[in-house]
Parts: C-alpha cells; sequence; structure tokens
C-alpha cells in the first residue's frame, strides 16, 4: 500500500504531515473528530516518524504542547477537530500566549461551503481565538498550506514566542495538493526584532555605572532569548544582584551568592525590600507584571528605571521608565557588557544580605505535614537537578519559593494565566521533550482534578512523571484571601468529595499510587516515587489544611505593604486586580 | 475644545488578508477605545490595504495602542499623524427635504461652501461636501436650518505632505 501512496497525489492533509516533518515536529498532542479525521488518516498514511499523543481532553493537548515547548524551546503542537474539540483548547492558547510560549495549533473546519452556515460541529475558531494568538490562519486552498505552516512556526518561535492557530476546513485538508512543498514565505508585516540601538545601550551602560544600589530583574524573556550566560557575567561583572519571576527562575542558578530569588506578591522577603531600597532597577525580560510591581505608581519611584525587552509594546506600558532597550536580552547585554565594569555595590550586598538572615523563607514545623517541607526535603534530595511544573494556587507558590531552580527551563508555570489544570499536562510535554530528566509536578487538589484524565495518557506512554498533590483539601489560595481580607468567611473553597488520589492514580494501568502523612516519612515516600519509573506515581500528600503563603504583598499595594508573617490586624480588602 | 484634543488620525498600512481588520479593531476596543470613522481602501499595490483610523479616547494610553496595532503580523505600519502636516479629507453627502420655494436659500449654503447638488427632485436634494473635516463641519452646522433627511460621511482620509510616508 505504503508504495501505492508514493506515486499518487498528495491531499492537503499528507502535505501538511511533510510541512511538519521539515518544521522537526516529533509530537503532537491531539484528539480527532470529523472535520479532523482526514489529518488523522495522514498521520497513517505517510508513514510519518511524527508521534501521535492522544490525550483525553483538548484543553491537556494544549497544556502538554505548552510543556513541551517551555521543556525545549521548541514549538509545540496541537491537533483537533472543529467545534467543542476548538474550543477546549482554548484556555491552553491563552495561557501559552500570555506567558509568550511558542505553539502551532492545527484545527479542523467544517466544510468551506458550510462555513458560516452553522453546520454540525462549527464554530467561529478564527475569530474566538483572535485575541490570544499572535497570528492565525483559516485556510481555503490546500496549496496554501505549505507556506502557511513555515509562517505558522516562523512566526510562534521568534520575536516575542506565541501561540499561532490554523484552522483546516475538511475539504482542505482532504483537496487535492498540487502546489509547492517548500515556498517562501510572505509577511512583509512581519519585523520580529530589532537591531539593538547602541546609543540606547550606552546610555544604560552609562546609568549603570552611576549607581550604587541596582537590582537586576530578569524575566522569562532573558530565558527565551537564551540570555542565562550573559546575565550570569552582566550581575557578576556589576556586582549585583539578581531577582526574577516566576517564568524567569532558572535565568540565574538560585543558589548563586547574588540570586535574591522570586520577588513579587509572594517572593521572597529580601528580593522585594532589595527592589524597596534599589537606586537603579533593570528589567530583562520581564513585562513589569501587576503580581511583581503592586502599585505601579509607587514601583521603584525613586529608582532609576531601565527595560529590555523584544516587544516594543511592552516600553512604558505598566511603569515609565528613564532608559530602555528594544531588542533581544542576549543580544542587548551582548553589546551592554563590554561597557560596564564593576559598581560599588559592597555596603549594598551587605544591607540585602542582613535582610536575608533576618526575613529567610520559612515555615512552622509544628503541626501537621506542611507542604513547605515536603518542596524542601525534594530540593534537597534533587539539589534542583529534576523538570519541575506546577498547577496554579497556594502549592505553585510553595514551589517556588522553595524549590531552588539552578537551569533554565526547569521550573514550568502558569505565569500570565494563571491556569489551574495546567501543571499535569504540561508535566507529560515536558516528559516527552526531556525523556531523560526527572520530571515532577506540583499540583493542588483542586487544580489536578480539572485535568487530572490525562493520567491514562501519562500511562500510555509510560511516562515515569512524579505528580506530587499537596492535598489540603480547599481550593488553598482563595481560602487563604478569605481568610485574610475577608473575616475567613469561606465561600466555595471546601473540597469536600475528594477522591483517593493514591487510589485513583492504583486504578490506572501502569500508574502508581503513594500516600504521605506524616512528616517523618517525607522523604522515604519521595523517594519510594523517584524509585518507579514504569509510569506516572501520584503521591497523595495529606497537608495542614489552613497554612498560609508568606510572604505577601496584597494584590494592588506597594511592595514596601509587604506582610512577612501573618499580620494580627485585619487587613482591608485588596483593591488590584484578582 | 477638549474633544479635539482626545480626537487621534492614525494611518494604517496592511497586508489585504481576512480578518486584519478584526485584529486592529480588537486592539481599540479592548481597551476602549471608541472608533469614530474607519476608511479602508486598496493601496497603490493592490496586495496591501491603507486604513485611516479617526478615534477618540485617552491620549495616554494611545502610544501603547498604536504599538500593539503595529505589531500585528499583518500591519506593516501604524502612524498617528495627529500632529503631522498632512493633508486630511474627506466627503459628506447631505439630503435635504427642501419645496421649490426654499430651494434658493439651501443653493446660497451649497455656493457658500463649494459644495455640489448631485441629485434634484421636486421634494429634496442631496448635498455634497468635500474637504479638510473642519468645513464639512461648519456646512453641516449650516445645513441644518433646513431639514435634513439623512447625513452620510465618508471619515476621514490622510496622506502625509512631502516626502514623509504616510
Ligand atoms: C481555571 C481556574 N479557575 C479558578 C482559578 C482561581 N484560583 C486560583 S488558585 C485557586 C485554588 C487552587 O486550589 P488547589 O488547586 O487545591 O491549590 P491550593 O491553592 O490549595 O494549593 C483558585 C480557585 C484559577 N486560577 N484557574
Ligand atoms: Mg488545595
Amino acid at each position: 500500500m505504503k508504495s501505492n501512496q508514493t506515486n499518487s497525489p498528495m491531499d492537503g492533509a499528507q502535505a501538511l504531515v511533510k510541512c511538519l516533518e521539515a518544521q522537526g515536529v516529533e509530537y503532537i498532542f491531539g484528539l480527532s473528530g470529523g472535520s479532523a479525521i482526514p489529518i488523522f488518516d495522514a498521520l497513517v498514511t505517510t508513514g510519518t516518524k511524527i508521534e501521535l499523543i492522544l490525550v483525553r481532553h483538548e484543553q491537556g493537548a494544549a497544556h502538554m504542547a505548552d510543556g513541551y515547548a517551555r521543556a525545549t524551546g521548541k514549538p509545540g503542537v496541537v491537533l483537533v477537530t472543529s467545534g467543542p474539540g476548538a474550543t477546549n483548547t482554548i484556555t491552553g492558547i491563552m495561557t501559552a500566549h500570555m506567558d509568550s510560549v511558542p505553539m502551532v495549533i492545527l484545527t479542523g473546519q467544517t466544510i468551506t461551503p458550510m462555513i458560516g452556515k452553522d453546520a454540525f460541529q462549527e464554530a467561529d475558531v478564527f475569530g474566538l481565538t483572535m485575541p490570544v494568538v499572535k497570528h492565525s490562519y483559516l485556510l481555503k486552498n490546500p496549496n496554501d498550506i505549505p507556506r502557511v505552516v513555515k509562517e505558522a512556526f516562523h512566526i510562534a518561535g521568534t520575536g516575542r514566542p506565541g501561540p499561532v492557530l490554523m484552522d483546516l476546513p475538511k475539504d482542505v485538508s482532504s483537496g487535492k495538493f498540487t502546489g509547492e512543498l517548500d515556498p517562501p514565505m510572505n509577511l512583509p508585516g512581519y519585523h520580529p526584532v530589532r537591531e539593538v540601538d547602541a546609543a540606547a545601550v550606552s546610555r544604560i551602560a552609562d546609568a549603570l555605572s552611576r549607581s550604587v544600589r541596582p537590582v537586576i530583574l530578569a524575566g522569562h524573556g532573558a530565558m527565551i532569548s537564551g540570555a542565562e550566560q550573559e546575565v550570569l557575567q552582566l550581575a557578576e561583572t556589576l556586582n549585583a544582584p539578581v531577582t526574577t519571576t516566576l517564568l524567569g527562575k532558572g535565568v540565574i542558578p538560585e543558589t548563586h551568592p547574588l540570586s535574591l530569588g522570586m520577588l513579587g506578591m509572594h517572593g521572597t522577603a529580601y528580593a522585594n525590600k532589595a527592589v524597596v531600597e534599589c537606586d537603579l532597577i533593570m528589567s530583562i525580560g520581564s513585562r513589569f507584571d501587576d503580581r511583581i510591581i503592586g502599585q505601579a505608581d509607587r514601583f521603584c519611584r525613586d529608582a532609576v528605571r531601565i527595560h529590555i525587552d523584544v516587544d516594543v509594546a511592552e516600553i512604558d506600558k505598566m511603569i515609565k521608565v528613564h532608559h530602555s532597550c528594544v531588542g533581544d536580552a542576549k543580544e542587548v547585554l551582548k553589546a551592554l557588557l563590554p561597557q560596564v565594569g564593576q559598581l560599588n555595590t559592597e555596603d549594598w550586598l551587605r544591607r540585602i544580605d542582613g535582610y536575608r538572615n533576618r526575613y529567610p523563607l520559612r515555615y512552622g514545623k509544628q503541626g501537621g505535614l506542611k507542604a513547605q517541607q515536603i518542596l524542601d526535603e525534594l530540593y534537597k534530595m534533587t539539589q534542583g537537578k529534576i523538570v519541575v511544573t506546577t498547577d496554579v494556587g497556594q502549592h505553585q507558590m510553595w514551589a517556588a519559593q522553595f524549590l531552588k531552580t539552578i537551569r533554565p527551563n526547569d521550573f514550568i508555570s502558569s505565569g500570565g494565566a494563571g491556569t489551574m489544570g495546567f501543571g499535569f499536562p504540561a508535566a507529560i510535554g515536558a516528559q516527552f521533550g526531556r525523556p531523560k530528566d526527572q520530571v515532577w509536578t506540583i499540583v493542588g487538589d483542586g487544580g489536578f482534578q480539572m485535568t487530572l484524565c490525562e493520567l491514562a495518557t501519562a500511562c500510555v506512554s509510560k511516562l515515569p512523571i512524579k505528580i506530587l498533590v499537596l492535598n489540603n483539601h480547599y481550593l488553598g489560595m482563595v481560602r487563604q484571601w478569605q481568610e485574610l481580607f475577608y473575616d475567613d468567611r469561606k465561600s466555595g473553597v471546601d473540597l469536600v468529595g475528594n477522591p483517593d488520589f493514591a487510589r485513583l492514580a492504583d486504578s490506572y494501568p501502569g500508574a502508581k499510587g503513594l500516600t504521605l502523612k506524616r512528616t517523618a516519612d517525607i522523604r522515604k515516600i519521595l523517594q519510594r516515587a523517584m524509585d518507579y519509573n514504569d509510569g506516572p506515581c501520584v503521591i497523595n500528600a495529606e497537608c495542614e489544611k489552613t497554612e498560609n503563603v508568606f510572604p505577601m504583598i496584597p494584590a494592588g499595594r506597594p511592595l514596601e505593604d509587604m506582610l512577612i508573617d501573618r499580620p494580627r490586624k485585619k487587613l482591608e480588602k485588596p483593591t488590584g486586580s484578582t | 475644545m477638549n474633544i479635539e484634543q482626545n480626537t487621534h488620525t492614525l494611518s494604517v498600512y496592511v497586508s489585504n488578508r481576512p480578518g486584519v481588520l478584526a485584529r486592529i479593531a480588537q486592539v481599540f476596543s479592548r481597551r476602549g477605545y471608541n472608533i469614530e470613522s474607519l476608511v479602508v481602501s486598496p493601496a497603490k499595490d493592490g496586495d496591501f490595504s491603507r486604513m485611516t483610523i479617526g478615534l477618540s479616547g485617552d491620549p495616554d494610553g494611545l502610544e501603547q495602542i498604536i504599538r500593539q496595532v503595529g505589531k500585528l503580523v499583518d500591519v506593516l505600519s501604524c502612524v498617528d499623524h495627529t500632529d503631522d502636516s498632512a493633508v486630511v479629507r474627506e466627503l459628506a453627502m447631505v439630503k435635504v427635504r427642501v419645496d421649490a420655494e426654499h430651494r434658493i436659500g439651501v443653493l446660497q449654503i451649497v455656493e457658500h461652501f463649494a459644495c455640489k447638488t448631485v441629485d434634484l427632485t421636486d421634494t429634496s436634494m442631496i448635498i455634497m461636501s468635500t474637504g479638510a473635516s473642519e468645513k464639512v463641519d461648519a456646512f453641516i452646522r449650516m445645513i441644518k436650518s433646513f431639514e435634513v433627511v439623512e447625513l452620510v460621511r465618508t471619515g476621514k482620509v490622510l496622506m502625509a505632505r512631502g516626502d514623509q510616508p504616510t
């Protein structure tokens, strides 16, 4: 059969698969349906090496592609059917868009003559996704497929990365292909990276030379650009401390003496205090998100503010800056490094060390099992040599605080969108992308239940992912806000009805369930999970139910208002976003 | 006038592709800007289109919005010509209900503003006014002393003067 195929003309879907191969695609995460059947068929008829990972829910496919992309730097690929299949991916597309993750989403669509006529499983996916994609296409002609695939991968992966969607009507994917497999791109309006402005770099060097209390703020952009060497070199040359955003974890090893860890709402006290007291802040690839700046007009009010970003639309968006340079972080830093020298920061670093000693990250050791302690022990056992994905909530912030990250692309979390349900499927994607690495996902009992159907997906591929469920039987982060700001009135946060996650895991073929109840067993159970490599392993950790995450800066408040610990007095309701 | 300060005229040069108008409109609507006028037409090269967008809204956020429009894949350039030396013109058609007896009064206004009558019946006239928006505004203010039945304006079109690109 196969030999006949090579002589007979291709259809659009077969050309699509050829083009995906040409882009180096290894995996497609997806789930089929009527309008996508020709594409799924082409995965068989072309005999391609691209492996289809069959998911159990399309949201999971999008998060897997996202996790794969963040763990490898290569675009993740999603393939789903029209209508509900496509709309199920939207949360995942939005999540990737918010965090600048390269992704290509292929959606089936009804046949072109039926578009706009409410055909079965028709949805205006092109329109529905427009606000959450970097770019999108509705294909009309099979012969356009190669150019569009090329453009889609180029757009997704360059400049500020992001998701690109291709909506593929069934008559286009099954129509005869008579075009060129490797045509040129046609993107006259797309200029993703600007040349580095030498004058801007000199102004930044000049501003730096005058600083005695500098702070470098490294974000996801520094990681995407692969600028970790340059950031480290800059920090060491200047002798300046570095704090990172949640997504910037790993740009500089968090074990480095100049690392302050994460800043912001639940960042370290010493990072936040350094930002409050600095005389210069230089962001490299962060977008001054509201989670890190608190009250925008009070953020580093008296400091010189510098912004390096590949996206010109980020400059002066959240805070006005004195100096900026638009460009790829690595290129800008390469231009900057020869122009800077050591600053007189001895006193400054001593002051910060004082804060480090006075306000370390800590947790009470008395009482029940502490999520923080489990993470602390996990770090001590693995020394940062694992890939970590997280879900969203208290456990996410504790993971960010206690799992120090040493290398880039090792800490994967939904930052901008804060999407519950992200962690576990993202770990599946990460494990596919990094088969040799040990992958852990830290999830809450709430978020895990949003996408745990993907246990089947992990079992089928025998992925040895370690799933640590920090089970507090609450939507913990919301409960914390209700406790602190709403007189502890609990409303819709009690997760009665949770399954026994360990027994649930055991019911999947090849998965293992473990239960952790006592502090004394932490290492033993973590070790058992590490030793199990025939499939996913779920640890149900029955944690203290009403533990809170500190430090905390109430949303919309200036960094000065950071709470190191639980305050005695009643707090005002936060004015900031969510 | 306050309104003047908050009115901006942008020229956007785009690839002529489906969805480009929706993408641009979304950038403005998401931030609560109101598009007052919009002209889209093929550019010199038919693969591209020229849009002239008249806007009102908070001038503070506009710079960032222009950058957001500029970064859309199908947008080649987005320039705010509000304070530039650019030629800005528009065209309006006004249908006035007027009988033979009062026609002369209408024609006086038409003559003063150098407009044209493009349709004439026993009971109505259509008058076409072209020129700078202020002139068209002034004409419309005057003609409103008669019974205006319908009013259609094209919205502004704009071209930068001299060697400046639009
Ligand atoms: C899809 C989605 N819905 C709602 C929220 C709001 N939210 C943020 S954290 C949180 C609680 C998460 O609970 P859980 O997964 O148990 O984690 P915990 O905070 O208890 O560690 C909620 C509901 C969200 N971020 N995402
Ligand atoms: Mg919970």
